[in-house]
């Protein structure tokens, strides 16, 4: 009896380390998370802060990541289109929105060494041009139609089919995918610089986050009921989903269409509770312990500001 | 407002990029003086190399073809439709070409190595032409030449046991290879033996243009 159990759990466990294996080995993949995870742990000791849920949306972003890229849903993901569909999803969409809703800026600079952060204070100080390409891409409207263009630009039937045979094609629209995701949330859950005009801002972000969300549905649906095979890559380099070939193909299409459009209500509830908790916050005089040493930053100060 | 002028002379400046860049990619792209029946892969797969045993038990690479043209495909011969279906293609291909054909070879690798020995692939690879060798490996060394071809196999059920039929999943893409042994195209289920012949002509002609 005990025998049978624990040969059951010892299966298990097997199943469970065989799955969680690397298809594909990336040591970049492996050695970029690891460090985005020490900075942040660094970044808390040296706040003195406790983790909190701002620690659990940061490592579940992360983890999210890690996961699709580096274990056995990565080889589903090469040769099943509802699986590379779920794998963007989670790229592109989930793990970067639970990263940038974590707020982790001012941990992560925590957790970087001092002598980092005088570099590039000093960089920034004498050659204010390197800020601009930030600005740029972080303006609320470039970086929303980065972030529908990177969507449409890799579901190019020919280019799709291109980026699934070679690999270093795949690797680069999966990275592109992480960082154009990672960029995007950030610029909707970056807390409005100090002197800004809050309304406007968040008015801006909630207007980009509903005009992403048409593009992607049209997409969306467009491959669900696309009668044809869009993607013939699929039937050629082998099934792995015992699943009809359309079948598979319009499932992906809806998670293109529905939890990616999902993605921005998500993100536009965060912004108005945190809007709400902004304004309230002005209507009530603030409580500050020490006057004398608070001054407010001057707006250009932050390199994001964009107007 | 000198800054907002600025800004906006930078956002320009960026869509003119990206645009640019994007003319330069597409041309890029597009730049095809031949015509191929075959979809060009050229520079997008990675050129032939593999570890495997061939059908005389003898272990091969890559390297050992390289001067031919080289087709390769992955199938198993209990296979009931889709591998004969697509052998018999290439046969055909193969003997319209006639004494061209020696240039060429086809390289039929094997995901089933539990029931195809190098003994019953030598049986069917013959069976269909003489060109065709059959290839096969173990699982480390198959799952290996199935990764760099970015392709997938799997077994059905019944699978290992011999005496039992299992279906094997595999691809149904064919890669030809030149003899430098650099990927240039695709073959998929579409292209007639017509079809392969004339794209293998047309290899052969560029790669060895007699006179």
């Amino acid at each position: 009896m005990t025998d049978s159990l624990t040969s059951a759990l010892f299966s298990t466990v097997a199943t469970a380390a065989a799955f969680l294996q690397p298809y594909e080995f990336s040591p970049t993949v492996l050695g970029v998370c690891l460090l985005a995870a020490g900075l942040y742990f660094r970044g808390l000791r040296r706040l003195n802060r406790k983790a909190g849920w701002d620690t659990l949306l940061f490592a579940l972003g992360l983890v999210s990541i890690y996961l699709v890229l580096q274990t056995q849903i990565d080889y589903y993901s090469r040769f099943s289109f509802f699986m590379h569909r779920t794998q963007h999803l989670v790229l592109h969409h989930l793990g970067p929105f639970l990263i940038a809703a974590s707020a982790p800026a001012s941990v992560l600079l925590a957790g970087l060494p001092k002598y980092m952060i005088r570099i590039m204070s000093t960089l920034r100080a004498r050659y204010p041009v390197i800020t601009r390409p930030i600005r740029m891409i972080q303006a609320p409207f470039v970086s929303g139609f980065l972030f529908v263009a990177i969507i449409y630009f890799w579901l190019i039937p020919g280019i799709h089919f291109d980026a699934m045979l070679s690999l270093p094609l795949y690797n680069a629209m999966n990275w592109g995918m992480a960082i154009d995701g990672l960029m995007f949330w950030w610029m909707i859950f970056r807390q409005p610089p100090a002197g800004m005009l809050e309304t406007r801002h968040y008015g801006v972000r909630l207007l980009v986050l509903f005009l992403v969300m048409f593009p992607q549905i049209l997409l969306g649906a467009y491959i669900a009921l696309s009668p044809t095979d869009l993607y013939p890559i699929y039937a050629l380099c082998g099934r792995v989903l015992p699943i009809n070939l359309l079948q598979e193909q319009a499932l992906g299409g809806l998670v293109t269409w529905i939890p990616a459009a999902m993605m921005s209500v998500l993100g536009a509830l965060v912004l108005l509770v945190r809007w709400s908790q902004s304004s309230k916050m002005v209507t009530t005089p603030p409580i500050v312990p020490e006057p004398a040493a608070q001054h407010t930053m001057h707006p250009m100060a932050d390199p994001y500001t964009t107007t | 407002m000198q800054d907002l002028e600025r800004d906006r002379r930078g956002k320009w400046l960026f869509l003119t990029l990206a645009l640019s860049w994007l003319v330069i990619f597409t041309s890029g792209c597009s730049k095809q003086s031949v015509h191929w029946n075959a979809t060009d892969i050229s520079g997008i797969m990675a050129p032939l190399t593999f570890n495997l045993t061939d059908e005389h038990d003898r272990a091969v690479t890559g390297m050992d073809y390289r001067g031919h043209i080289v087709l390769l495909y992955f199938g198993y011969t209990f296979c009931p439709d889709v591998c004969p279906q697509t052998l018999t293609r290439l046969a055909t291909a193969l003997n319209s070409l006639g004494k061209q054909a020696e240039d060429v070879q086809v390289l039929f690798v094997s995901v089933d190595p539990n029931r195809d020995t190098p003994a019953v692939l030598n049986k069917y690879v013959r069976y269909f032409s003489p060109r065709i060798i059959g290839l096969t490996g173990t699982q480390s060394q198959l799952k290996a030449v199935t990764k760099r071809y970015r392709v997938a196999y799997s077994y059905g059920k019944g699978y290992p046991d011999k005496n039992s039929y299992y279906e094997v999943n595999h691809s149904a893409s064919v890669y030809v290879f030149d003899p430098k042994g650099n990927a240039r195209l695709l073959i998929d289920q579409q292209e007639s033996s017509d079809q392969i012949a004339a794209d293998l002509k047309q290899l052969i002609l560029e790669s060895s243009p007699r006179t």
